[in-house]
């Protein structure tokens, strides 16, 4: 992935189908509903993340998309508007790279790749080029023959994604591919990754529980939950503008204040915020980011809290600030402050940073 | 020195044990080549016991080979799609699929036997041909085989594998040639050992099923303890072995082979 090597195939028009999901619903035998039904739209070269906690039904969406599970009667995927609900997934023409990379192990590295040219009837000479066209793209060079027990993680995965693209499928599905490797490899990999994305152009739906990743790799996130779409947005549209506590707390790191909106500001323990004009009067629930609150002097400030903790990140620091909101409060500062435990400081967050979102009925 | 005193107790004892299982197969075959069993090896060493078991009893000795290579075929067509089938469906069903095979294991082959000879004892073709125990010998070795590819199926997660398989566009059949049997290579070989060992050495079943011109080699020996000198069975035991030993050790290396690489293939 690192070679800069512009190969002929891989020019950056979009390419790839349209997928659409129309109402497809998963209820499992035993009656446990996997997925409300969901409609969505992909456009071609597009790369989409689902992204939520475990159980929130992400994967069973993918496997719908992919044709390993059929979605309840009334259910449709269409790829560039033709219908594949009873496509299986062989006669799809999907790449997918699973968790587990389920790469085969009884056969090397080459083979993995050139299977699915294989089973296509490609002639072997043909075969091995494209092989080896993948084999440069992703940077795997040497492994060749290599058993698929002689490779470590990140070459692994390097070989499944080669695998899945080589027969130049319609979409690329990806199912948490780098949550089997380890923090530092798994970023490196995601920039690799997303590199790779957009020189293939390929409409992409990418299967996470990581934020990080989703954000870095996603033309658009669906956050899901509980079986539903919870937002679907850009990542700063994700980030800077979540629609529920759900969705704020999910992405990034929130404080959510609960508090009384009076006379265009937030009435608050610590003093008041301003908040952006035209906000109606009345309870609110608000959501301020750590790293848009700034410290100041205590004395001029229209709020101000006590530091209860500060956890020293090494680009940033993070401090618990209370007695400004109902609950304590996460700020990020800059590692040049010089500030210690029990300093009273004063804080100031711009309206528009504030972000208030609808009153969650249970949850 | 206390672990020396333990290590030298613990394989004396081991040393005992496997005496005590040993001696008495050696005894046994040493008196298949004695002249007068009676009278003990003083009597002298000939082979005139094997030779007589060998003209007497070459067909059974055949018979055993074809039955058993019948056996191993028909576990292998029937029992490694079911295997796969079964791993693949999961649940209840299965479940309850895989104990109805594996039940002729708690039943007595003499019961098996019996029904065996009541439903299908008056197709008298079908009675007399060596068929009849191979259907005997297949009901017996069936769960070996599927038991042994189940258990590498779910050691190697076959059910993504094969999902892999099928997003690159492979067909059912082809994944099942391709990825699903190369991998449950160990379990099959395994299984294979299995169900060749046990339809040689079947007894029980067999001895019901079996005609006058279909007896297999552990029916001769006993046909030969009960009718014959008792250096003729002994003699029978020895060919037995001698047949059956070099096969086995052969399997196991074949079987060690596969099961090396495959644990190869398994490291992280």
């Amino acid at each position: 992935m690192t070679a800069p090597q512009p190969a002929p195939h891989h020019d950056t028009t979009p390419h790839g189908v349209t997928v659409r999901v129309e109402a497809c619903a998963k209820t499992y035998p035993n009656g446990a509903r996997a997925l409300e039904p969901i409609t969505l739209d992909v456009a071609r070269g597009e790369t989409v993340v689902f992204l939520g906690p475990s159980g929130c039904g992400k994967t069973t969406m993918l496997r719908i998309i992919a044709g390993l599970e059929a979605p309840d009667a009334g259910g449709r995927v269409l790829f560039n508007g033709a219908d594949v609900t009873g496509v299986p997934i062989e006669k799809r023409n999907v790449g997918m790279v699973f968790q587990s990379y389920a790469l085969f192990p009884n056969m090397n590295v080459a083979a993995n790749i050139g299977y699915g040219l294989k089973v296509r009837g490609m002639a072997k000479a043909e075969r091995n080029g494209r092989v080896a066209e993948l084999v440069a793209l992703t940077g795997i060079e040497g492994l060749e023959q290599r058993r698929i027990d002689q490779l470590s993680g990140g070459q692994r995965q390097r070989v499944a994604l080669a695998r899945a693209v080589a027969a130049r499928p319609k979409v690329l599905l990806l199912d948490e591919p780098l949550t089997a490797l380890d923090a530092a490899l798994r970023e490196r990999l995601r920039a690799e990754l997303d590199q790779l994305l957009r020189r293939l152009g390929i409409t992409t739906i990418y299967v996470t529980h990581d934020q990080s990743e989703a954000m870095a790799l996603g033309d658009r996130i669906v956050v899901m939950r509980k079986g539903a779409i919870a937002q679907i947005g850009s990542p700063r549209q994700i980030y800077f503008a979540p629609e529920s506590r759900f969705v704020a707390e999910f992405i990034g790191a929130a404080n959510i204040v609960e508090a009384e909106s009076r006379d265009g500001a937030l009435v608050l323990p610590g003093g008041t915020l301003a908040l952006a004009p035209g906000t109606i009067a009345g309870p609110v629930t608000a959501m301020i980011r750590p790293e848009t609150i700034t410290v100041g002097a205590p004395d001029t400030a229209a709020l101000t809290g006590r530091i209860d903790g500060i956890s020293f990140i090494g680009d940033r620091q993070r401090l618990t600030v209370g007695g400004a909101t109902p609950m304590s409060l996460t700020i990020d500062a800059p590692n040049s402050l010089n500030l210690k435990t029990g300093d009273r400081i004063g804080l100031a967050i711009a309206p528009n940073a504030i972000r208030l979102l609808p009153t969650e009925t249970a949850r | 020195m206390q672990n020396r005193l333990i290590f030298a107790t613990q394989l004396i004892f081991t040393l005992i044990v496997a005496a005590f299982l040993i001696v008495p197969a050696l005894l046994s075959m040493l008196a298949g080549v004695t002249v007068n069993y009676f009278q003990g090896i003083r009597s002298g060493v000939t082979l005139q016991w094997v030779m007589q078991v060998w003209s007497l009893y070459a067909d059974t000795i055949a018979r055993s080979f074809v039955i058993a290579l019948f056996a191993l075929a028909v576990t292998l067509i029937v029992g490694v799609p079911a295997a796969y089938a079964l791993h693949l469906r999961g649940g209840k069903l299965a479940r309850i699929v895989e104990e109805v095979i594996t039940l002729p294991l708690a039943i007595p082959g003499l019961a098996i036997a019996l029904g065996l000879l009541l439903t299908y004892g008056g197709f008298g073709d079908f009675r007399r041909s060596f068929l009849f125990i191979l259907v005997g010998h297949v009901v017996f070795t069936l769960p070996f085989m599927v038991r042994s590819v189940m258990a590498v199926f779910s050691a190697i997660d076959v059910k993504t594998l094969d999902e892999s398989a099928a997003s690159l566009g492979a067909s059912p059949w082809r994944r099942f040639r391709n990825v699903i049997v190369p991998n449950a290579k160990p379990g099959i070989l395994a299984g294979a050992l299995m169900v060749v060992t046990l339809s040689l050495g079947e007894f029980n079943l067999t001895w019901m099923l079996a005609t006058p011109m279909t007896k297999t080699l552990p029916v001769g020996l006993a046909d030969s303890y009960a009718s014959m000198r008792l250096e003729v069975a002994s003699a029978y035991t020895l060919v037995f072995f001698i047949m059956i030993i070099p096969l086995l050790v052969a399997m196991q290396l074949f079987a060690d082979s596969g099961q090396g690489t495959q644990r190869q293939g398994t490291r992280q």
